[in-house]
């Protein structure tokens, strides 16, 4: 056991330097390290909690989420029984409800029942390729069709919505222009964001939470103030009140409900100064539908005024001088540059398909964050030179070498972790405290075990042998052990104990290594060259 | 250079004499323990219950706890839990879950903040969670499931490695400790939150490994001494792992004295209840665990195949390579 082969001391030496190789970059300024080599950028990150930032987690309203599915099926029915080819085509129907979570309504042409099933078939096909309806459509009583969401149906609906809900908040947390951000689904509803070194949580949360739903729509002219107020308005119109500041005083327009120009017709958006009153305003661009409507309707109907509404509520209501022909607009409000540029990003990205609420936030300031890192150095730094100090004072050579081995053992936690871009939290600090207690305990067991087979008389070499082979199975075991604990928590813990479990997993495997491998290996080679008579442990 | 020695050589301590003293003490004590928890209960942190808390440090003198407790009361988000951290600093202020919708629960946090810097103008308001009643429930299953499953997974792997009784042994032990450190959150009434599960599970991680050491001495003496009593036999194992026990323990609490003394704050009581856990573990060690498996009638004839039980039960074996795979 104590004979070590040439290819095995290259091993490990190769092993342990590559691991204070793969550790450096970890303690480098992000400057230095920046100049180095491709593959020694990996590093260590460090949690929100130590590093400060803000971590959010989203979950998204999945009732919302029906009503709005509802309400799109609601429009792509009415729009399958007007039909393609002129008024002949038409199934009339009666009111439609949707009470319930379930369309319902009845065919007025009961000779076209057949048809109107037909139709809504077509248009209730998945989109996937499992033959699962998204809907279910059924004829109640010979006359009414009714029809109801599938649950493979929602399911889908939900992993799309979340999908692109996802894509969506990477693309505004991203137009920030913040570092490294992390955005991702988890679970069926929830999206986790996590923004380090963000000084702003509210502005993020802001930012996220904005629907921004866009809308050019005209203002009735017809209406009458007075009667508005009282809220009667027109067949075809509706009362939409204006945005907090905006309006000059008054309080709301009366808006004509269908939409001009909607905000998926955008294709650009970007905060801009108005040349006239140099305010801050977002500038947008259409696409070529949109850009002919707008031409159309402006061209159309000088003289009248249309409104911009965000969100359902109006920003401005401005006259029409001349056609706009350009395809391109600005929104104006009293808006500061930070609002007008928010705007503009929440435009670009588009819309949340659904409404997202935060359900958790932490936020840690960097300065908090700093200090505790400075101070958990230094601690760790005292932590370690006063364990280290102690092994030596008892086992003097078999301590030293104990200590070298240890120091290796951080290195090479730190390399693994960098090399699996793992993130170091506060709880992973007290996995990193709990491994070099192992490795400790273990290096005290083999040398404990050394004493007592010195002590019971026997020699150098198989006392040391013997420590080594007795004390390894208490070792594997207690580690075994703890990789099962480590393994568990990953698999069913949260947030903080899942970092707690991957730096105990990391830190187990390299503390065996170490405290056992390494320093059989120095113990071996002093054996080797000295042969002692006698050993002071 | 003469090397310290933290244990004089072979000791020869009847610690087993007094495991009726110590089993009583360690019921005695979970008993307290669960009774302190039931009664004073835990100081839940937003993690578990919900609602917004927000560390706020004073660097120009602290006022008196009440008259914080008062001004946030003013902020109108109901009564404020004050705690104070390790340095006199600083201050974490806690709010329960505001009534209404998602949104108000939402806007809280920002009100909590607001309210305080218009409160302590010199104050710095940071580091700010928020944590709704519906994540703070799955928080605590999923932090109870991974402690409990972490407990049973190891139990049965000593039970396969070991026998049926060291996994009881075990399971006992962990059982006390997590028991104990409740009863410490419960009477210091420390924040209990996540990073206390941290804890709780280094110290389950800990304590398990001066369990497995004992034990293993155990197993190896058992098949060593076939025919010495159990008693004899344990306070034996206990002696020869004493000096193991003694250094393991004295190193921890020095490394995690100095965390305590010299480290950041925020892990005041993370490393408090580390150091209380390895006191606990040095004391399981030598009396709680052992006299487990004398009630459990463990014997040599708990590590002998079936079919040469009969055999050589009796008479002395040498010891010989047991073929242990390391």
């Amino acid at each position: 056991m104590l004979d070590f082969p040439r290819w095995k001391t290259i091993g490990i030496s190769i092993i342990l330097l590559l691991g204070i190789l793969f550790s450096i970059p970890s303690f480098l300024p992000e400057k230095t390290r920046d100049s180095l080599p491709s593959f020694l950028q990996a590093k260590v990150n460090l949690g929100l909690d130590l590093a400060g930032g803000s971590h959010l987690l989203l979950e998204a309203d999945i009732a919302d989420l029906r009503k709005t599915q509802l309400a799109n099926m609601e429009k792509t029915v009415r729009a399958a029984m007007r039909g393609e080819s002129g008024a002949d085509d038409d199934i009339a129907i009666g009111e439609l409800s949707t009470a319930g979570g379930k369309i319902s309504f009845l065919v007025r042409d009961l000779a076209k029942l057949d048809e109107a099933r037909e139709r809504l078939f077509n248009e209730t096909r998945g989109a996937q390729l499992t033959g699962q309806r998204d809907w279910t459509v059924t004829v109640v009583n010979s006359t009414r069709i009714e029809m109801t969401p599938t649950g493979a149906g929602q399911a889908q609906a939900v992993a799309n919505a979340m999908d692109t809900a996802r894509d969506i908040i990477d693309k505004r947390v991203n137009a920030l222009g913040t570092r490294e951000p992390t955005i991702i689904r988890e679970g069926t509803d929830r999206v986790v964001v996590q923004v380090p070194g963000l000084q702003d949580p509210a502005a993020l949360k802001e930012l996220i939470g904005k629907t921004a739903r866009l809308e050019f729509r005209m203002v009735d002219a017809n209406a009458d103030p007075a009667e508005a107020a009282a809220g009667r308005v027109p067949v075809g119109s509706e009362i939409v009140p204006y945005a907090e500041g905006e309006g000059s005083g008054a309080a709301f327009e009366v808006l004509r409900r269908q939409v001009m120009i909607s905000g998926e017709q955008l294709i650009d958006a970007k905060q801009s100064y108005d040349p006239q009153n140099n305010q801050p305003v977002v500038s947008i661009r259409f696409d070529s539908g949109g850009s002919s409507t707008f031409a159309k309707v402006t061209a159309q109907s000088v003289g009248k005024r249309f409104a911009m509404v965000l969100d359902g509520k109006v920003l401005s209501a401005p006259s029409i001088n001349e056609p706009i022909l350009g395809g391109s607009a600005q929104i104006s409000g009293s808006f500061s540059v930070a609002s007008a540029n928010a705007l503009a990003i929440s435009l670009r990205s588009g819309a949340l398909p659904v409404k997202m609420t935060v359900v958790e936030e932490r936020t840690v300031t960097p300065e908090l964050g700093a200090d505790s890192i400075r101070k958990g150095a230094i601690a760790g730094i005292i932590a370690t030179v006063s364990v280290l100090v102690l092994m030596i004072v008892v086992y003097g050579r078999f301590g030293v070498y104990a200590c070298v081995a240890l120091v290796f053992n951080v290195f090479l936690i730190i390399a693994v972790m960098a090399a699996f871009n793992a993130t170091l939290t506060l709880p992973g600090i007290a996995g990193f405290v709990l491994t070099i207690g192992a490795a400790v305990d273990a290096n005290v067991l083999i040398n404990e075990r050394i004493r007592e087979e010195l002590k019971r008389g026997r020699k150098v070499f198989q006392a040391v042998e013997l420590g080594y082979s007795e004390a390894s199975r208490a070792i594997f075991d207690a580690n075994v052990t703890n990789v099962i604990a480590a393994a568990l928590m990953f698999w069913f813990g949260s947030g903080p104990i899942k970092g707690f479990a991957v730096v105990l997993t990391i830190g187990i495997v390299t503390s065996v290594f170490t405290a056992v491998t390494v320093t059989r290996m120095f113990v071996a080679h002093w054996l080797r060259t000295k042969r002692p008579t006698s050993i002071n442990i | 250079m003469r090397l310290l020695k933290l244990v004089p050589d072979d000791t020869n301590i009847d610690f087993l004499r007094w495991r009726k003293v110590a089993s009583f003490m360690s019921f005695f004590l979970v008993a307290v323990s669960i009774a302190l928890v039931a009664v004073k209960g835990l100081n839940l942190g937003v993690d578990f219950v919900g609602g917004q808390s927000v560390r706020v440090e004073f660097t120009q003198g602290m006022p008196p706890i009440d008259e914080i407790r008062e001004k946030v009361g003013d902020i109108g988000l109901g009564e404020a839990t004050i705690q104070q951290f390790g340095s006199d600093k600083a201050v974490s202020i806690r709010t329960a879950l505001p009534d209404g919708d998602k949104a108000a629960a939402e806007r809280a946090g920002q009100q909590l903040v607001s309210g305080i810097q218009k409160a302590f103008p010199t104050a710095k308001a940071g580091s700010v969670e928020t944590v709704s009643g519906k994540v703070s429930g799955e928080l605590i299953r999923t932090g109870a499931i991974s402690l409990g499953l972490a407990i049973l997974g190891i139990s049965i792997y000593i039970w396969i490695r070991f026998e049926w009784q060291f996994g009881v042994g075990a399971l006992g032990r962990l059982f006390h400790e997590v028991s104990l450190t409740f009863g410490l959150f419960a009477v210091t009434q420390m924040q209990f939150d996540l990073n206390s599960v941290a804890a709780l599970l280094t110290i389950v991680g800990y304590s398990l490994n001066d369990t497995i050491v004992v034990y293993d001495r155990i197993r190896e003496n058992l098949k060593k001494y076939r025919k010495m009593e159990i008693v004899p036999l344990l306070n034996l194992s206990i002696n020869e792992t004493l000096s193991r026990t003694v250094m393991t323990t004295v190193a921890m609490v020095l490394a995690l004295g100095m965390l305590l003394i010299f480290g950041p704050d925020v892990i005041f009581g993370f490393t408090a209840a580390m150091l209380f856990g390895v006191f606990i573990g040095g004391y399981s060690s030598v009396l709680m665990s052992t006299p487990v498996l004398v009630w459990l009638k463990v014997g040599p004839h708990s590590f002998v195949p079936r079919t040469t039980a009969g055999m050589d039960g009796g008479e002395r074996v040498e010891r010989k390579d047991d073929g242990a795979v390391v």
